[in-house]
């Protein structure tokens, strides 16, 4: 007697006698029909067809066939939205029902039934529910919100649910509280800015006091809902550390994690010196490690999150390295994993340990484990310096192995040894040379012969060495051809007598023979200059290299900051932030960890950190005023007087942070157009494609008006301008400071993260003239503390000349006095999002310098 | 929240699907399929796969994948917490986690599913709760329910829900009151080839299975608390109480449940249970192997060492084996080259042991890698930790309960490398 018998067909049509069934006026028989639509329905069978007779069944006293009937209901009210309005009378009068188990069940179901002309109804009796006297139908319909809201965002918002959410906060049931946590979390989700969440010490308190009561998965939403709360104090932060920790020791993971994320965001917060501090830190390390006895799926989510944690604050699990150690059946993606992180724990005092684990799994059978435990050995020489030698020896024991992807991946890793401790461990060139037979991967190639060209003049045989790669120059792929060029090259100017010929044919080869533009330019530059000035040749190709670092593994800063308030995400698993990736997450705020204990006092940056739109004027006056200098700065006024000021191109992104790509950068308006204008090098080894630019939501709504021009390849020392023009019209969030603009460009090779500033005048509209009138009605409207004041130094310009001047960069002059030998400009500027600023400029002829006096009506305000 | 679940069998059948907002298409496990098929073992499927328009975070259990599916920024541990309680559920209630099982009580699965998520938030997961809104098949009151036209949905109000004992049902009666508490260790080592440890370290819990009647309070104290610095506790446990007396103070749930998980860390000493004598070579250029092996007690606290089961993956290369066994059966699979050695009983005066020779494919080079060899064993009648509980109380019951306390050690993932 099982439900398969559910599944057994007869002959005649199915559906027909389901029918039949159904309308049986059996009871038992009705309810036995429903099981069998149910079951057909779970496996994917369409029985759409029966609505109005399931439907029909609805109304009993039965609960099991009740609740059968809603479940077929919540699946297929969709399809057959006008029958499902008959469904209403049912629904609306189960809400009334005595027992709050139908009442809640009614209530979830109507939820579920996702017809917009079903949602109508479903206002009243929700409203109902959600001052139910039973807590169980209250905490039912909190999630109906969420439901609700997610058919149609205006209807919960007309009626006033949200603001009953919010109540539920302060529910006197934990079980409520966490539900409308949980409802509201999901809502603001879609709603980027509200302040549906609107967190204080008070709630902060009910939340805590939920915490403890709730189940656990309340728990988790109760405390990824507190990760977003800042902390007024070191005081308040260390209270609630507090009466988060003993979550630590649930047996849920997931409050785990989400307990870690809570006590890593506050712990910033706490002075180093507490003896909380160090309590806290030790009391974060076993629950961390616990989390690694448990099935290999939680494993692998805690190790990408331990894998942050490490970077962060190594010293938490520094003494735990043996648990990360790997156990021959773990699934690939958990030694992957646990191997990352042994990397990142390895230091000096625990590196003999690491080192044997490493060669131990470097017999392994699985090839990927066995490549990247030998790459891993090369990462440990590079990041503990006293054990490079020991790193070594343990490559040249695996090369002896001669298993062929053991001696590639080592070959490898070692060129990597050389580039960070040039001149130590030569010694090994010999037997590296005795396995260049048995190299056939690019990488494996390209790395030995970058070895023999660096250390030509060690190598008797050098050129008998790179004589016999240059058979098959052609076959070869173009990482290989390249470094055979360059590595041939070097050769030749370390040795010019005997490679004449040698050279001749690889720049021949290289320039003639190849359809790869890369390459072709690669062989003319060096051919042009050998044959113009092999002095500056020499110069430039046997240049000293910058040494490498182990710091190209790590995750870039304000990065890492933002994904350790994502601790237990998905954005944690992927180390990547939120906005980047995931669909419906439109409205991730950017989070940053909070400032360190000793910033209360300083009223300056409280200012200009508060969230607060009233204090924005304050926070503009910084970029603002240093625009206003550099605007000046370009002094004597020779070449261009009319041109608007740009900013000298500065390095946004270095080569080492981005694996060779370096960016450089200004802004720039030109024809009433906001110019970005980059210069990308790239100073990797291989060939780069497929550029792509792409910002994060920033004060002035900036985003690329198109894609980034890069349309052909970026071979390596390449450099390229690309102008890249912007509007204004993007998504809005307020930066800090005010014009710092995130910016993500990804290319063939992986996506890297940088932020510059752009100077604020470069948002200056050129509509920006005002009425004498409007001026002076606006200037007296100017709050006080919208204004401020500062000096402008050693600026040797007349008044008409620094008129003329500002007027290029769209500030205009609207009135002009003389007091007292004093010139006092007044201008107007309008920023692209509709703010005024308005300027009185100070000036004193024969003093060079000026004051400014500079105010904002809070025009446009509603933008932030 | 979670969107949807899929239910795919080890050949890549969907059986079951069920969505909590709208219906995903059953199109978009293709995704997962294509992981499925790039990874060399069932296992080696990554548990968080990236769809365009999705997630999919996936548990395998009893050789079923649960794949979960999600649109918005969701806790990945969330949801695979939450697959592990749908397993954990299913066993309880089908008493097997199969493929079989669940088709054979679909009607049953869905409502529970039902039951457990609402609209992609965990609602009931607790099985004391769930087994008071869904009572469990069982044959007889399968027959009850055909003679007598009842249901097996419960016409309560999950009452324990909104109690501030939400784990607890009421109105438990019983006519023997009793409480079973067992302390079961399992300890994870790695053995270098040398005999050495590399690490070894205690996982720990005590599952106890209480049917008491009424509101009973429990308190368990332990002669060495000072063992348990990492613990991880049953909601019931009242934490304050534990942090400044190092009792367990709770009242339980009714039937079987684990109370605790710890977790000896490799800092502390471990103490190694057996120890292996190895010795498995490869000749360049001959196509025999020899493969020796004898086990023996160590540290056992004066326990018999006991269902010790050898295996060890041997490498691609090993054709066949001829091995004698001093006692036990051994097999070894030519296809999968997995060789198990199911030895019973230590014997510490007569050290069993596993002789003989590995035949090698012809004219091929040596193997490369070194075969780990996995031991399973169990003690009886000890915790390996040293781990001792003093005394159990009961309060709030006027009754007097029959109270009992096993212990036990096994192996956890126990390794030694030749």
């Amino acid at each position: 007697m099982t439900d398969s018998k559910y599944f057994t067909t007869t002959k005649k049509g199915e559906i027909f006698e389901l029918k039949a069934e159904l309308n049986s006026d059996k009871k038992e028989k009705k309810k036995e029909a429903v099981k069998k639509v149910i079951a057909s329905m779970t496996v994917g069978k369409d029985v759409s067809a029966l609505f109005p007779d399931v439907v029909n069944c609805m109304q009993t006293d039965n609960l099991e066939l009740k609740k059968l009937v809603y479940l077929y209901l919540m699946n297929y009210a969709k399809s057959q939205p006008d029958m499902a309005i008959m469904a209403v009378n049912t629904f609306v009068k189960d809400c009334e029902d005595p027992n709050p188990l139908i009442r809640a069940l009614a209530v979830r179901t109507m939820g579920c039934i996702r017809v917009d002309k079903i949602t109508e109804y479903l206002c009243e009796p929700l409203r109902k529910c959600l001052k139910d006297e039973d807590p169980y139908v209250r905490k039912t319909a909190a999630v109906c919100v969420a439901k609700l809201h997610d058919i149609n965002a205006q209807l919960v918002e007309d009626q006033g649910f949200l603001d009953t959410l919010k109540d539920l906060i302060s529910d006197s049931n934990p079980m409520v509280v966490a539900n409308a946590v949980a409802a509201l979390s999901e809502i603001a989700e879609s709603h980027p800015n509200s302040n549906l969440l609107d967190l204080n010490p008070q709630s902060i308190n009910k939340l805590l006091t939920a915490l403890n009561e709730c189940t656990e998965w309340g728990q988790i939403f109760i405390l990824d809902c507190l990760a977003n709360y800042t902390p007024r104090d070191d005081r308040e932060s260390q209270s609630i550390c507090e009466r988060v920790t003993p979550r630590l020791s649930h047996a849920n993971s997931a409050v785990v994690l989400s307990a870690v994320k809570v006590l890593m965001k506050f712990m910033e917060m706490l002075p180093k010196d507490l003896d909380y501090y160090g309590t806290l830190l030790k009391k974060l390390a076993p629950p961390l490690v616990t989390l690694l006895s448990a099935e290999p799926e939680l494993q692998y989510v805690a190790l990408r999150n331990i894998n942050l944690i490490v970077q962060k604050r190594p010293e938490i699990l520094k003494h735990e390295m043996k648990v990360f150690f790997v156990k021959y059946n773990d699934p690939i993606y958990v030694k992957l994993e646990k191997l990352d992180i042994m990397i990142r724990l390895a230091s000096q005092a625990n590196i003999a340990q690491v080192l044997a684990e490493l060669k131990e799994y470097a017999t392994e059978v699985d090839v990927d484990f066995v490549r990247k435990a030998v790459r891993a050995i090369g990462r440990c020489a590079i990041k503990v310096e006293q054990s490079a030698e020991r790193c070594v020896s343990t490559l040249l024991d695996l090369i002896q192995t001669k298993v062929n992807y053991v001696v590639q991946e080592a070959i490898v890793v070692i060129k990597d040894i050389f580039r960070k401790y040039p001149n130590k461990y030569e010694s090994v060139i010999a037997t590296l040379c005795e396995n260049l037979d048995s190299l056939d991967e690019p990488e494996a190639r390209a790395a030995m012969i970058w070895i023999v060209g660096e250390y030509a003049e060690r190598i008797d045989n050098a050129d008998e060495l790179l004589e016999s790669f240059l058979e098959g120059f052609h076959d070869e792929s173009t990482q290989v051809q390249l470094q055979l060029l360059t590595a041939i090259v070097k050769l030749f100017l370390k040795k010019p007598t005997e490679t004449q010929e040698l050279v001749q044919q690889v720049l021949s080869l290289a320039t003639q023979d190849s359809d790869n533009p890369d390459l072709r330019d690669r062989g003319y530059i060096y051919w042009r200059l050998l044959s113009t000035d092999p002095v500056a040749a020499k110069e430039v190709v046997l240049a000293e290299k910058p040494l490498i670092s182990e710091e190209t593994d790590l995750i870039e800063p304000t990065l890492l900051e933002e994904l350790i308030c994502h601790i237990g995400t998905l954005a944690s698993v992927y180390h990547k932030p939120p906005s980047a990736f995931v669909e419906g997450s439109r409205g991730v705020m950017h989070k940053r960890l909070p400032l360190g204990g000793d910033i209360g006092g300083s009223p300056a940056m409280g200012a200009g950190f508060g969230a607060a739109p009233a204090v924005m004027p304050a926070s503009l006056n910084a970029p603002v005023g240093g625009g206003l200098g550099d605007l000046f700065d370009l002094g004597g006024g020779v070449g261009m007087p009319m041109g608007a000021y740009i900013p000298p191109k500065t390095v946004w992104l270095p080569a080492m942070k981005a694996k060779g790509l370096e960016i450089s950068g200004t802004f720039a308006r030109r024809a009433g157009v906001i110019q970005m204008e980059l210069v990308l090098t790239n100073k990797a080894m291989s060939v780069m494609t497929d550029f792509a630019i792409q910002f994060n939501r920033n004060s002035f709504g900036l985003a690329p008006a198109g894609p980034l021009q890069v349309l052909t390849p970026l071979g390596p020392n390449q450099t390229i301008e690309v102008s890249l023009p912007l509007s204004t019209v993007g998504p809005v969030m307020k930066m800090d400071p005010l014009n710092n603009l995130q910016v993500a460009v990804k290319n063939n090779i992986d996506v890297f993260y940088f932020s510059c500033q752009y100077p604020i005048s470069m948002l200056f509209v050129e509509d920006g003239k005002m009425e004498r009138q409007v001026f002076l009605a606006t200037w007296k409207d100017i709050p006080n503390d919208n204004e401020s004041q500062f000096q402008i130094q050693d600026c040797h310009l007349n008044s008409d000349a620094a008129s003329n001047k500002l007027q290029g960069s769209n500030i205009f002059t609207i009135a002009k006095r003389t007091v007292e030998g004093q010139d006092m400009l007044y201008m107007a500027i309008k920023l692209s999002n509709g703010i005024w600023v308005l300027a009185e400029l100070k000036m004193q002829a024969g003093n060079p310098n000026y004051t400014v006096s500079l105010g904002t009506r809070r025009d446009g305000e509603q933008h932030y | 929240m979670i969107h949807s679940l899929f239910l795919v069998n080890s050949s890549g059948d969907i059986f079951l699907e069920k969505h909590w907002k709208s219906v995903v298409s059953r199109s978009v496990c293709d995704y997962f399929f294509e992981a499925q098929e790039r990874a060399s073992e069932p296992e080696n499927v990554p548990p968080v796969i990236p769809t365009p328009h999705h997630y999919l975070i996936s548990v395998l259990r009893h050789r079923i994948y649960f794949v979960a599916v999600i649109q918005s920024e969701v806790p990945p541990l969330f949801v695979i917490e939450f697959l592990h309680r749908v397993v954990d559920t299913f066993q309880d209630y089908f008493g097997v986690c199969t493929e079989a099982a669940i088709k054979d009580n679909v009607v049953v699965v869905y409502e529970l599913l039902e039951e457990m998520l609402d609209n992609g938030f965990p609602l009931a997961t607790e099985s004391n709760i769930l087994k008071e809104l869904i009572k469990p098949p069982t044959i007889l009151r399968t027959v009850v329910n055909t003679i007598t036209g009842s249901t097996n949905v419960g016409e309560q109000l999950p009452t324990g829900q909104l109690s501030v004992v939400p784990w607890r049902r009421t109105g438990v009666k019983y006519t023997n009151n009793e409480a079973y508490f067992d302390v079961v260790e399992e300890i994870d080592a790695i053995i270098d080839k040398s005999g050495s440890t590399i690490t070894a370290e205690i996982q720990g819990v005590i599952d106890a299975c209480v049917k008491l009647t009424g509101m009973p309070d429990l308190t368990l104290s332990f002669m060495n608390p000072r063992l348990l610095d990492d613990v991880s506790f049953h909601p019931c446990v009242r934490f304050k109480r534990w942090e400044a007396e190092r009792i367990l103070s709770f009242i339980p749930p009714d039937g079987n449940f684990r109370l605790l998980s710890y977790h000896v860390s490799s800092q502390n000493l471990v103490a190694i249970p057996v120890y292996v004598k190895h010795n498995i070579t490869f000749r360049e250029g001959s196509s025999q192997g020899r493969f020796e092996l004898t086990l023996g007690p160590k540290q056992t606290m004066g326990k018999g060492v006991e269902a010790v089961l050898v295996s060890s993956q041997l490498p691609r290369g090993v054709l066949n084996t001829n091995l004698n066994p001093t006692q036990g059966t051994y097999t070894f699979d030519p296809v999968t080259k997995l060789l198990s050695w199911d030895v019973g009983k230590i014997n510490p005066q007569k050290l069993p042991s596993l002789k003989g020779s590995m035949s090698l494919q012809a004219g091929a080079s040596k193997p490369d890698e070194n075969p780990t060899i996995n031991i399973q064993f169990k003690i009886q009648q000890s915790a390996l930790s040293g781990l001792k509980v003093n005394r159990l109380d009961m309060y709030g019951e006027k009754y007097k309960p029959f109270k009992g306390i096993k212990y036990m050690t096994k192996a956890g993932k126990f390794q030694v490398r030749t």
